[in-house]
């Protein structure tokens, strides 16, 4: 091999048509992903643009745009912030339940009930809370105002129909949940058998295997889970339109009283039947604003995620 | 420290099938015990089935007895977990939790035993343990960087180091070099040579060298068929076994002509 005189040339890889077909395929749909992102932001912020220069008094509300948006941002992240809390360890809990300790066929029959939850219409989870879960609130509210009332999530008035920033928080912690346990119990099943068998082995119980091994391994799934849930809390739509008596209530940190910063979704599909001119423009303005958010949150997911990337168990 | 083990007609099952039969033997404390056979004759099951390591699988059940020093370990009033303290397992393939540092594998199995630990009496641990890995020299350095950026012969000490950590009874070892490098495998070989001052040392092997290396005493597992249980065919001085054994089917599996 050393007496070659003349180096052949680079040896091409024999190209074969089905490798092009499908390289270009791939290539092609990830290239269209891009292209439709670009072509929503672009239309965001090219129709924003109008808003965004207008004079402050020409903008529903008298108040300017950052003032007519922000209460939105707020009722936005506030619902999104309670649906999680109240979501995510619920659905951890569910998962772990289902992957370790329900028996073989309680587990896949309960695992198929909250796949379910999913298939529910949105517009059917906002009739449910409007007629059957915020009444049956409002005992629980005053009860809240009575005992807690001091903390400021909980000052009063309470809110007589219960259709308070409170209410559509669980209501969105249900819709999200089937999508947070569903991840949840998918990378929790994931967890080799040599990591729970090893933390058995040093004498754990069932409990302490499921902190030592599995927890740790699929910590990253579970973010990205509730991000996921996240995503869709931030832009739900039609329950909150149903559900929240939204007023211009301004930044509130009050959950049960019948004062309540709208979200931004829902607030679009209220007030866009009605608007003309600049007011669509400043509606598409605060649909900008919530696009920004979610991109925002995925960002962050994925920085907290890839934080302790070297200890994700993934090498 | 090491204790004995008597093990009297043990039955091993998966659900309804028997995968083991019958087995009888006692292991000597402070020795080294090798279990050999071909694959599939439930030397590994029999193992797992000494720390109740089996059951972990649904459906998996033993019948018989396993005694460590007048103790039955499938005794009604046995939990599980405290079996599986004293006795200590390393696996075939290297298993450091992917997500704990060096330093927090080891530590691992003691952070569940004793909750209070002082930093400095848990720091002497670690580093004994290590050390009694023969691992330390090589770690000492970068205790806080994860164990899975360790080499899979460094891995599978970092998990003798846990496993010894916690000072148990008895070591079991389920083909803990089948992963490794020759290289690697004489310094787990060197290692079980002094840990068997310490412990009770039972290993599971595929390599008849190591056997023969390494144990006093060998079990030769076989089995008559497939779907047939497998049976502990001979137990005797590792001497005998591979100079002059009892049986036929010893011989013929360690002369190669199995088959």
């Amino acid at each position: 091999m050393t007496s070659t005189t003349s180096a052949p040339p680079a040896q091409q890889p024999k190209s074969r048509p089905g490798d092009r077909i499908f390289a270009g395929t791939a290539k092609g749909a990830g290239i269209l992903i891009l292209i439709i992102l670009a072509g929503v932001a672009v239309f965001l912020i090219s129709e924003s643009v109008p808003a965004l220069t207008a004079p402050a008094d020409e903008i529903p509300g008298d108040g300017g745009l950052a003032s007519y948006i922000w209460p939105l941002i707020f009722g936005t992240l506030l619902s999104a912030t309670i649906a999680l809390l109240v979501a995510t360890p619920l659905a951890v809990a569910i998962a772990l339940f289902i992957t370790f300790y329900a028996p073989r066929k309680l587990a896949a029959g309960l695992g198929y009930v909250v796949d379910l939850l999913a298939a529910i219409p949105s517009i059917v989870y906002g009739f449910w809370g409007i007629f059957w879960l915020a009444p049956r609130l409002v005992p629980f509210y005053r009860w809240l105002e009575e005992n807690l009332g001091f903390i400021p999530f909980f000052v009063g008035p309470v809110s007589s129909s219960g259709r308070t920033m409170l209410t559509i928080g669980l209501v969105l912690a249900v819709m999200i949940l089937p999508i947070v346990s569903a991840i949840s119990r998918e990378v929790f099943s994931q967890v080799p058998t040599l990591h729970t068998e090893a933390a058995l082995a040093l004498g754990a119980t069932r409990w302490e295997m499921i902190k030592m091994a599995v927890i740790p391994y699929g910590k990253s799934g579970v973010i990205g889970g509730s991000m996921l849930g996240l995503g869709r809390a931030l832009g739900e739509t039609m329950a909150v339109a149903i559900i929240l008596s939204g007023s211009a209530a301004g930044i509130t940190w009050a959950l049960i009283t019948s004062a309540n910063p709208q979200t931004i979704a829902a607030n679009i599909a209220l007030e866009f039947p009605e608007s003309t001119g600049l007011a669509v423009n400043t509606l598409i303005a605060s649909g900008l604003a919530l696009f920004l958010i979610t991109l925002l949150v995925n960002m962050l997911a994925r920085w907290v995620v890839s934080r302790r990337a070297d200890f994700s168990g993934a090498n | 420290m090491a204790k004995r083990i008597d093990v009297s007609d043990l039955d091993i099952y998966y659900g309804n099938f028997k995968a083991v039969e019958g087995v009888n033997l006692s292991i000597e404390p402070r020795s080294i015990t090798a279990l050999i056979g071909p694959s599939g004759c439930g030397k590994s099951t029999f193992l797992r089935a000494l720390n109740r390591m089996h059951e972990v699988i649904p459906g998996a059940r033993v019948e018989g007895k396993v005694v460590i020093e007048g103790q039955d370990l499938y005794g009604s009033d046995v939990d599980p977990v405290d079996v599986r303290r004293q006795i200590g397992m390393v696996f075939q393939r290297p298993n450091p939790f992917p997500t704990m540092s060096i330093y927090d594998n080891v530590a691992a199995g003691l952070r569940l035993n004793a909750k209070k630990t002082s930093k400095s009496d848990m720091d002497d641990l670690v580093e004994r343990s290590l050390k009694g890995a023969n691992l330390w020299n090589e770690v000492k350095d970068r205790l806080n960087r994860p164990g899975s950026g360790l080499s899979g012969g460094q891995q599978q000490r970092l998990c003798i180091a846990r496993a010894i950590a916690i000072q148990p009874e008895v070591l079991l070892m389920d083909e803990p070099c089948s992963a490794l490098d020759p290289i690697s495998t004489l310094a787990v070989e060197d290692l079980m040579m002094e840990l068997k001052e310490q412990f009770t040392i039972v290993i599971v092997t595929h390599n008849m060298q190591q056997a023969a290396r390494v144990s006093e005493t060998t079990g030769f597992f076989n089995l008559n068929g497939v779907g047939q249980p497998g049976r502990l065919i001979e137990y005797n001085p590792t001497e005998k076994i591979f100079s002059n054994p009892d049986e036929k089917a010893t011989e013929d599996y360690i002369s190669g002509r199995f088959g």
